[in-house]
């Protein structure tokens, strides 16, 4: 339907229509793409990381797992995955992250190359459509990987998304998507190097009966019957 | 390891929260906040926000991505949403919390059990009742992803998340001191589906009392 490039450090929404897909390409390597999730018709409804997580049994977002709202139902679901794993845990950079790892570049000697955080990002794309900080909770942050180890130590795996590296969503309900590509608040890079992405919105058919992110858990089945019966 | 006893002249509040039931109070900067899990393994669903700034409340990831660690517990800082310290962890007998779990909802218990568990009371209902209870405009919007204190939900290096036996057992506490003015809002779990409180929740105990420190 269309393509769009997001230039690096820069936010992008759109209100990704049940029955279409947003394909997310790192074309450079090392994206790191930060997003949030709401349903468009009742933004109180959103992106929820623990119900996620839970009903899941997982720690990491890839091909076959599904993105729950706080309501029971799902917003979006994986449907391709070049890259592995996606990070749901270590949220979104802000201000004084910037400021203290890369220093501070204003929009008056560098123009469009300002440093951003995916805070401030986010803050004010949700205004555009009426809503605040408030509405701002966990995020998810593709192309990403952190891994935990058995003291609950985080680690960022540098390195991990190669050119070329794709991730597709499909969304389950109208959903309106924010989306930055600000630096992992954890990449150790010590420069401001954000990278772009493409963005490519298509038609896509109905998750079918034997759907890969339907059949992969049962509470994934019952959680399409709940995202089903609102359409009905 | 601090000593349990608690001067009684500086304790301004002292309640007994019972299984299923919410409870909200302010907590002054300087304060000190215990959570006692009176009979052992049971869920303490708790949130905070800056009483100053509601926009301004915990935040999981913040917190967890702060210490580069998942597990809460002495020393931890939990961090709000615009990057400020609420409270830290200065005692913990349990030894590790959970922040990734979230709060049972009566939608989630549908997809994760049985699309007939809806009408079973959740942390969520709760958590909605004390924030619609104390007003000053918080609603459900508001309510950011919770500190399950006494809870064990370890992460695998594959990336798989589980939830293990609990590590807590009767007296066990956390205390916390609060680095500025916070509401503190706590949901005592009435979760039947899992073991998370023994498929028995059981009564909390909370204490805050001005420190002599």
């Amino acid at each position: 339907m269309f393509e769009e490039f997001v230039q690096p450090g820069a936010t992008w929404s759109h209100v990704l229509k049940r029955g279409t897909s947003l394909r997310i390409t790192d074309t450079e390597g090392g994206a790191n793409v930060c997003a949030m999730f709401h349903n468009w018709e009742n933004p109180t409804e959103r992106y929820n990381m623990p119900d996620t997580l839970k009903a899941q049994h997982i720690a990491h977002i890839t091909r076959g797992h599904v993105l729950y709202s706080d309501m029971g139902r799902i917003l979006c679901s994986v449907i391709a995955d070049t890259a592995g794993w996606h990070d749901p845990l270590s949220g979104c950079s802000n201000a004084a992250l910037v400021a203290q790892r890369y220093g501070t570049a204003r929009y008056q000697e560098h123009r469009n190359e300002y440093y951003k955080n995916a805070y401030d990002g986010f803050a004010i794309e949700l205004a555009k459509y009426g809503l605040s900080v408030r509405d701002l909770t966990a995020t998810v942050d593709f192309f990403s990987k952190v891994v935990v180890d058995g003291s609950g130590k985080m680690s960022f795996v540098t390195g991990h998304s190669k050119p070329g590296m794709h991730v597709e969503l499909r969304a389950e309900m109208n959903v309106l998507v924010i989306l930055n590509t600000c630096q992992h608040p954890l990449d150790p890079n010590p420069k401001y190097e954000p990278k772009p992405v493409r963005l490519s919105v298509q038609k896509v058919v109905a998750p079918s009966p034997d759907d890969p992110c339907r059949l992969s858990r049962p509470e994934n089945g019952r959680g399409f019957v709940l995202t089903e019966r609102y359409f009905m | 390891m601090k000593n349990m006893l608690i001067d009684p002249v500086a304790v301004r509040h002292d309640a007994v929260i019972p299984a299923g039931e919410p409870w909200i109070h302010e907590i002054i900067k300087g304060q000190h906040f215990r959570i006692i899990d009176l009979e052992g393994n049971q869920a303490a669903d708790t949130l905070f926000f800056n009483a100053d700034d509601y926009e301004d409340r915990y935040s999981a990831q913040d917190t967890i991505r702060a210490q580069g660690n998942i597990y809460l517990t002495t020393g931890t800082k939990l961090m709000s949403s615009k990057g400020n310290v609420l409270l830290t962890i200065v005692d913990d007998t349990c030894g590790r919390h959970d922040t990734l779990g979230g709060a049972c909802a009566t939608e989630s218990n549908m997809v994760r059990y049985a699309i007939e568990k809806r009408h079973m009371h959740a942390c969520r209902q709760s958590f909605v009742k004390a924030v619609l209870g104390w007003g000053r405009g918080l609603e459900k919007r508001d309510l950011p992803h919770n500190i399950n204190f006494f809870m064990n939900v370890p992460v695998t290096p594959e990336g798989c998340l589980t939830f293990e036996d609990g590590v807590s057992g009767p007296g066990k506490y956390v205390e916390m001191c609060a680095e500025m003015n916070v509401l503190a809002v706590i949901s005592n779990c009435p979760q039947l589906n899992n073991p998370c409180n023994a498929y028995n929740p059981t009564p909390i105990r909370v204490l805050i009392w001005d420190s002599t420190d």
